[in-house]
């Protein structure tokens, strides 16, 4: 079902513009805080998810051997 | 004053078996008179078992240790009939608060589910659990039971027979010897029948180091649960501050695994860390201090052959979420009732290998619920420490992050669904009543449900017609019939029917379900009664 699927195709309306304010949101801050902000960013997404399935679906496509397109058997 | 834990509760006497020239041979044999070792005990003596139990001390346990009582265990107790006592001495609380670093995150309130007799957690000195047992012994006794607590009768080996075990006993007048049907290992973590019969803990998974304290005071700290991560007072620990009974406050102190145990109990680096923790103007008395070292692992079995091992003995977890005293007492809840039907011949040992499936799953829920606290309490990786901190940050400004904070998950008992003892689920009703589970209470009009329930098998209706006994190979089920009609909370609906309009509930005598039906089916009843002693075999 759809709703229990990841989402791998592009689906920020303005990515750019994303991509800018994630990097802004790092001004000012070192090593060290910025991995703390990350965690906690991917925190606050992934309550925003909710759904188990899709988290688990996001941390397989996150790890760095696994290819983040289809292939999905 | 003397306190309770000084008092010798069961003195050494000299027994007959000490001047026989051949052993007796008793039926039961428990080795240790702690609380798991003395509830089965009197577990076994109510359903008129013999029973002996052997400790080599003979006072009750020294310092509070097991502190947390959990429902499950205070259903269980008033079922040995010390629940009533346990609770009006015990400390009730609903309310924790969890610190991080030098300031409060949140709050938050257990909010127990209504309309159970049993409140979820009570706090109160495992001495007092264990000298409530030892007075139902004694009032067993005058009743005429056959039950028997030897102090100072310390095991020194121990055979496994094909149909009986020997026992060599050391008292201070000398050594002895006994045969036993059944033994009952309930010797605690570093059980030396264990290691007498040469069997190890498998599965180590952490390893960590408590402080733990009972300290007295005065002061008008709340009935409270206070939980700390990382705080000044114990930095890159936790610290854990619970009210007992008495005016005494439990405090742990986590240490970590590489210290020096003899100077870390000292008062004068005690004394330093607990004001600390307190602050400079409260005034305290230490009562006990121990060091506590914990490790999350079992026995593969906790069956070997007549020798049946249960509680720490058997399993150990970390101390987060009240997990080892009162999994021990479901042990012993799962275990005597199937020693019993083996006793009396209505059922094959084999019986008891179910209490092996059935408490080992419950053994590896309870030490993967400790260990996931313990891997967040102490983050053993810079990125699990960066999650968790990132988790504790959270929950101070959002109520999203507080599910994931894990300072203990608190002891509930497990379901047995995929036992082979319990039936497929044949009614479209609620989950948590589902076969395998433990029945939840319902206030009836001016009683509970569970104290109906237990020490026999019962066949529960709910505005379903059904036969008052049904006897099946040896064992008998007896109707206890309810109608929702009568159910002015609603919670017999919402716990037991949901949206059905009848239920047939088979109900072991350990309050856990057995199978159920919307109807009486007199072939289904007779065939989930002897799946449940093990006599009947699926195709």
């Amino acid at each position: 079902m759809a709703e229990h699927q990841l989402i791998l195709t592009p689906n920020i309306h303005r990515a750019d513009d994303f991509y800018a304010e994630l990097l802004a949101a790092h001004d000012g801050l070192d090593k060290t805080e910025s991995e703390a902000l990350h965690a906690r960013l991917v925190l606050i997404l992934a309550n925003h998810i909710g759904d188990n399935e899709v988290l688990s679906q996001a941390l397989a496509a996150a790890q760095p051997s696994v290819p983040a397109d289809d292939d999905r058997p | 004053m003397n306190k309770i834990f000084e008092v010798p509760l069961y003195s050494y006497e000299r027994s007959e078996d000490q001047d026989r020239t051949t052993p007796a041979r008793h039926p039961v044999v428990i080795i240790g008179a702690g609380p798991v070792g003395l509830a089965a005990a009197v577990d076994l003596a109510q359903q008129g078992i013999r029973v002996t139990v052997l400790d080599d001390n003979d006072k009750v346990s020294l310092g509070s240790r097991a502190i947390c009582f959990a429902k499950r265990t205070l259903e269980i107790a008033d079922r040995l009939g010390i629940g009533d006592a346990l609770v009006d001495k015990a400390v009730q609380w609903n309310l924790g608060k969890v610190f991080f670093s030098d300031r409060k995150v949140y709050e938050f309130n257990l909010l127990p589910e209504k309309g159970h007799q049993r409140p979820a957690f009570v706090n109160l000195q495992q001495y007092y659990f264990e000298d409530y047992l030892v007075q139902r012994v004694r009032a067993l006794q005058q009743e005429g039971a056959p039950i028997e607590i030897r102090g100072r009768n310390r095991l020194t080996a121990i055979t496994n027979h094909d149909d009986h075990v020997t026992l060599d006993i050391e008292t201070p007048e000398g050594s002895y010897a006994l045969e036993a049907d059944w033994v009952l290992a309930c010797d605690g973590a570093g059980s030396p029948t264990r290691q007498m019969m040469g069997l190890d803990f498998v599965g180590r998974v952490f390893e960590d180091n408590f402080l733990i304290a009972d300290v007295i005071m005065d002061a008008e700290f709340p009935t409270e649960r206070w939980f700390w991560f990382d705080p000044p007072f114990n930095p890159g620990q936790s610290a854990l501050l619970h009210k007992q009974p008495d005016g005494v406050w439990r405090i742990d102190l986590q240490l970590g695994w590489d210290i020096d145990k003899a100077k870390e109990k000292l008062p004068e680096n005690v004394i330093p860390r607990i004001r600390a923790m307190l602050g400079p103007d409260i005034p305290f008395e230490l009562d006990w201090v121990s060091i506590y070292t914990f490790q999350c692992r079992r026995m593969e079995k906790f069956r070997h052959g007549r020798v049946i091992f249960a509680g720490d003995a058997a399993h150990q977890v970390s101390p987060f979420g009240a997990r080892g005293a009162n999994s021990g007492l479901q042990d012993v809840d799962n275990l005597c009732w199937k020693l019993k039907l083996v006793i009396d011949g209505a059922a094959s040992e084999h019986l008891l290998d179910s209490y092996d499936t059935e408490r080992v799953f419950g053994a590896d829920e309870n030490i993967l619920n400790s260990s996931r606290s313990t891997d967040f309490i102490t983050p053993k990786s810079d990125i699990s420490r960066l999650l968790r901190d990132a988790v504790l940050d959270l929950s101070e400004q959002y109520e999203f992050a507080r599910p994931l904070v894990n300072s203990g998950r608190l002891s509930a008992p497990c379901s047995y669904v995929h036992s082979p003892l319990t039936s497929t689920d044949a009614l479209d009703g609620p989950a948590r009543s589902a076969p395998g589970s433990p029945c939840p209470d319902v206030p009836l009009e001016d009683v509970f449900l569970l104290p109906q329930l237990g020490d026999r098998f019962t066949l529960l209706t709910i505005d379903a017609e059904a036969p008052e006994h049904i006897n099946e190979s040896g064992i008998t089920a007896q109707r206890l019939s309810l109608s929702c009609a009568d159910d002015t909370t609603q919670a017999l609906r919402e716990r037991y029917m949901g949206a059905a309009e009848g239920a047939v509930y088979l109900i072991r005598p350990d309050q856990h379900v057995a199978a159920r039906w919307p109807t009486f089916d007199d072939d289904l009843v007779r065939a989930a009664l002897r799946r449940v002693i093990g006599k009947e075999h699926d195709l």
